[in-house]
């Protein structure tokens, strides 16, 4: 996987024992302004207990004087940081932790969509229907030949194709609209539900590109017939719409699939991955 | 480094029977799948309830990067955790390598539940583990992983 396993930033909210009073208020703003921005937050209240701490760096806000601020510390990489949080309103706050998240260099989200399968591996079969289907390489498998996301920021946003292949319902996508693939649970007529499926032979180069060459040989034919760009484009559009409608794929990922032959090198070498980590499985070496 | 925070709520407590749980909330950013009338009422009603607790910004964005900071969300005992569904949520921190005790972990469902019911489940005095049960071991790969993020 090519993103940062690097962690986030953790800031810690203290409140104090009294009564919130007009300097220290607005705990949810704070809280809200920071998640917004990608920090993990701890609210510190005498009630409850919260995790515990690990060695990442640490921001921590409270009712501190100025020699506790200027205390801090830092060891082995790790920094810990006291600021009075009374006169911070929501916005300075987040400064604060930009600041702080820049100096320690830890994870500065935001630049990719979190969309990517999981693996409900109380359903998976380890059939590779998925690894032999996706072209994106966000599969592959792991020491034991079993199968595993492995390439999770090559996955399309919000393509959920991989997940309508599979056959027991397996893949999720927690952010998808509905269920079981956003993680609900699996009815039997989910299975059997023909929308569930669809035929992966029409995303491997086949069907895909049959399609839209005879769609653009025809478009071509009109237009040059008729010297109408419009309709022809209006053709592709018409195509796609339907790709996407019949099996829930966005048109943006079908307009970034590859050429029909590199789809089919892809084709072959994932299927040829599959088929080995199957054989593999069904004879395992002494 | 000493846990200020935890040490400071665990100690301080006079309501053993309503904190005994720690609570993770889910802001799940990235997306509009949870309503957002629905994230803003449990969040502003856990900070109104004087209750500590843990919040992260999208425990999809942090799995998917096997953030090591999902380990010490593990940790610590029994949580409630305020996300989505409860297989989504299992299968999400395994698949990071950091694995829910099935025993003392709760997802509540803030997609299908209402602020109310969701801030009810949160604050209750009992946990309710509610993780889809295993049948079948996890991937080779994810044993070798968890070894290694527990002992970095």
């Amino acid at each position: 996987m090519s993103l940062t396993t690097s962690t986030t930033l953790r800031v810690v909210i203290m409140e104090p024992a009294t009564a919130p009073t007009a300097e220290n208020s607005q705990p949810f703003e704070k809280m809200q302004a920071l998640l917004e921005r990608g920090f993990a937050v701890t609210r510190a209240t005498p009630r409850g207990k919260t995790a515990p701490t690990d060695r990442s760096s640490l921001l921590v806000l409270g009712h501190f004087s100025e020699t506790e601020v200027a205390q801090g510390m830092e060891t082995e990489g790790t920094e810990v940081r006291f600021r009075d949080s009374r006169t911070l309103d929501p916005d300075s706050t987040v400064a604060l932790a930009e600041e702080m998240r820049e100096a320690t260099a830890t994870f500065k989200h935001g630049a990719w969509k979190p969309w990517f399968p999981v693996i409900d591996y109380d359903r998976c079969t380890n059939c590779m229907q998925c690894l032999s289907f996706c072209l994106f390489g966000v599969y592959g498998v792991d020491d034991g030949d079993r199968i595993q996301v492995q390439n999770n920021d090559q996955c399309k946003t919000n393509c959920p194709a991989c997940s309508r292949v599979c056959p027991e319902a397996a893949i999720m996508f927690p952010k998808y609209k509905t269920g079981p693939i956003n993680g609900d649970q699996v009815a039997n007529k989910d299975l059997q539900r023909e929308k569930m499926k669809i035929d992966i032979s029409a995303l491997l180069g086949g069907d895909v590109y049959d399609l839209l060459r005879t769609r653009s040989e025809k478009a071509k034919s009109r237009f040059s017939k008729e010297r109408n760009p419009d309709k022809a484009l209006n053709e592709r559009v018409k195509c796609l719409n339907k790709l996407a409608n019949s099996g829930d794929i966005p048109p943006e990922v079908l307009m970034s699939l590859p050429s029909a032959d590199e789809i089919q090198r892809r084709a072959v070498e994932a299927k040829a991955k599959a088929d080995a980590a199957l054989e593999k499985s069904r004879n395992p070496s002494p | 480094m000493k846990d200020k925070d935890s040490e400071t709520a665990s100690s301080n407590t006079g309501e053993q029977e309503t904190a005994s749980e720690r609570i993770l909330y889910c802001h799940c950013n990235y997306a509009q799948i949870i309503a957002p009338e629905v994230k803003q009422s449990v969040l502003k009603k856990l900070c109104a309830s004087g209750r500590a607790f843990d919040a992260v910004a999208d425990l999809c964005e942090m799995a998917a990067r096997k953030d090591p900071a999902l380990l010490r969300l593990t940790q610590g005992g029994g949580v409630k955790i305020a996300a989505c569904f409860p297989r989504a949520v299992k299968w999400l921190f395994s698949g990071a390598n950091v694995p829910l005790d099935r025993d003392h972990t709760e997802v509540v469902n803030m997609r299908e539940n209402q602020a109310d019911q969701v801030l009810e489940r949160l604050l209750a005095a009992d946990l309710q583990p509610n993780l889809p049960v295993d049948n079948q071991p996890p991937p080779a790969s994810e044993q070798a992983g968890n070894t290694a993020n527990r002992t970095s």
